[in-house]
């Protein structure tokens, strides 16, 4: 047999691999290298964090090439890359300079308000937002080999990472305790493809690996976010936009590892400087809000 | 029997059914002292500069080279690169295993991939077991052998994927993210298990 490579398996590997880690976004390879001394799993490598694309306004679109390149010759560990939501050329694009996953982000502003990207043709592998276990599956239907429960990027505020999370690990347990013959009626209420239903369900879990994300900006955020039940954390504006960025990274990297375990969790949470300042989610008007795109 | 796998970060949980499956007790080990009584320890695929860092941080690195010098460490991918003595990078390492590796020797995510590999030394697990279907994600390669330590399965073109030195294995493929267990079994062979 001849070796196959970008197979559903290897696509899907990976981000088993960087289960239990920290995912953070950097914007620059001082960044990234403060990121993986820290303990990174990886890094997601953009030109704003989230919490300055909010400030900036505008239209957010993906990084230019040139920085994503520098940052993957600047650090060993898997660089991620994000491109607007249905923008398969930007997609096309961090395929041809080589990024490990690609994130197809709500982050970014869409570039398609109907349709996300086909994603099985790649043979990079796809992480994708998510609210619900519909709107999971549906990503995976289209070929995401990840999925990261969305929260509200750039806010510092956890509640929607929360919210998010305990959606999408609630449905699954609703899903378990369903007779056979009512998954196809589920399947069309969640909007979901009938066979990743019945998959999960058997699974007991989703059927590829399940990040949180959006407003974790302390250890002990990662940690509840762990406890709930995810399997690790991207950290975006919550590390560099606080006081000390290394120590927090650190702290960050420790709490999810030892997430069980108050008496590490107390110890790390300590002196870590300020925090992102942040913005309270019930203060931002819903038009602004990051996570309801996607479909 | 009862088996550890190291759990400061990657597929540990992987590696916990497969030994479930074959009916031994598997636990997460995070703290020195959870390697008490264990019979053999895994350390899981993941990323190695995470739990290189994380075991320094923790205080593990002298209690597991301790726990080593006695019992079966078995290292797969991440792990494997923990296990080594030189893996041509300034990065915390068990250094047990007298081989030599190279990060990320097959390229980026993109050139990921999977195969099957003749592996005659799997015959003694299973008899007409056939080819290994093996998988490999941004993998090392085992560059070199020293010493004590041996090449127990290859690439076709004769490059090392596998090692043993003493009760030391190391894999640079995944055999947690398959359904084939015979490097489990046969790993769990070298702690003893019948």
């Amino acid at each position: 047999m001849e070796a196959q490579v970008a197979t559903f398996a290897v696509k899907k590997g990976l981000a088993q691999m960087l289960k239990g880690g920290v995912i953070m976004d950097v914007v620059t390879a001082e960044h990234a290298r403060i990121a993986e001394d820290a303990g990174a799993v990886a890094v997601m490598a953009l030109e704003r964090v989230p919490a300055d694309i909010r400030a900036h306004g505008g239209v957010a679109r993906m990084s230019d090439p040139e920085l994503i390149l520098q940052i993957m010759d600047a650090v060993s560990i898997p660089v991620m890359a994000k491109c607007r939501i249905g923008h398969f050329v930007e997609a096309q694009i961090l395929e041809a300079i080589g990024v490990d996953y690609i994130d197809e982000s709500e982050v970014l502003t869409p570039a398609d308000e109907a349709h996300h990207i086909n994603k099985h043709p790649f043979k990079v592998p796809f992480v994708c937002g998510c609210r619900n276990l519909g709107e999971a599956l549906r990503r995976v239907g289209e070929g995401a080999a990840m999925i990261r429960t969305k929260g509200e990027a750039g806010t510092g505020d956890v509640v929607e990472a929360v919210r998010h999370a305990r959606s999408v690990l609630g449905e699954i347990r609703r899903l378990q305790g369903m007779a056979e013959e009512e998954l196809m009626a589920y399947a069309k209420e969640i909007g979901a493809p009938y066979e990743l239903v019945v998959e999960t369900r058997q699974l007991g879990r989703m059927p590829v690996v399940n990040f949180a994300a959006g407003g974790i900006a302390t250890p002990a955020d990662a940690a509840l976010m762990m406890q709930l039940g995810v399997d690790g954390v991207f950290v975006g504006s919550g590390i560099f936009k606080s006081g000390d960025p290394a120590k927090r990274a650190a702290a960050i990297v420790k709490a999810t590892t030892h997430y069980k375990d108050p008496y590490i969790l107390a110890e790390v949470s300590r002196n870590l400087g300020d925090p992102m300042v942040g913005r309270q989610i019930s203060s931002i008007p819903e038009a602004e809000l990051i996570a309801q795109r996607g479909w | 029997m009862k088996i550890g796998v190291l759990a400061l970060q990657g597929d540990f949980a992987e590696h916990m059914v497969v030994l479930n499956r074959l009916g031994v007790e598997a636990v997460e080990v995070r703290h020195a002292k959870q390697l008490e009584g264990l019979d053999g320890l895994i350390i899981p695929g993941g990323e190695s500069t995470t739990i290189g860092k994380l075991a320094v941080d923790f205080n593990l690195l002298e209690p597991l080279r301790q726990y080593g010098k006695e019992k079966p460490i078995w290292g797969t991918c991440a792990g494997a690169i923990f296990l080594s003595k030189d893996a041509h990078r300034h990065q915390p390492l068990l250094g047990l295993m007298d081989i030599t590796v190279e990060r990320n020797a097959f390229g980026r995510q993109v050139a990921s991939f999977e195969v099957d590999v003749e592996i005659p030394m799997l015959e003694k697990i299973q008899p007409g077991g056939g080819p290994y279907h093996a998988v490999f994600i941004r993998a090392p390669l085992i560059e070199a052998v020293h010493g004590r330590a041996q090449a127990l399965a290859c690439l076709e073109d004769g490059r090392i994927i596998a090692a043993q030195e003493n009760h030391w294995l190391a894999t640079v493929f995944h055999p947690e993210l398959t359904a084939d267990d015979r490097f489990h079994r046969y790993f769990l062979q070298m702690a003893g298990y019948n």
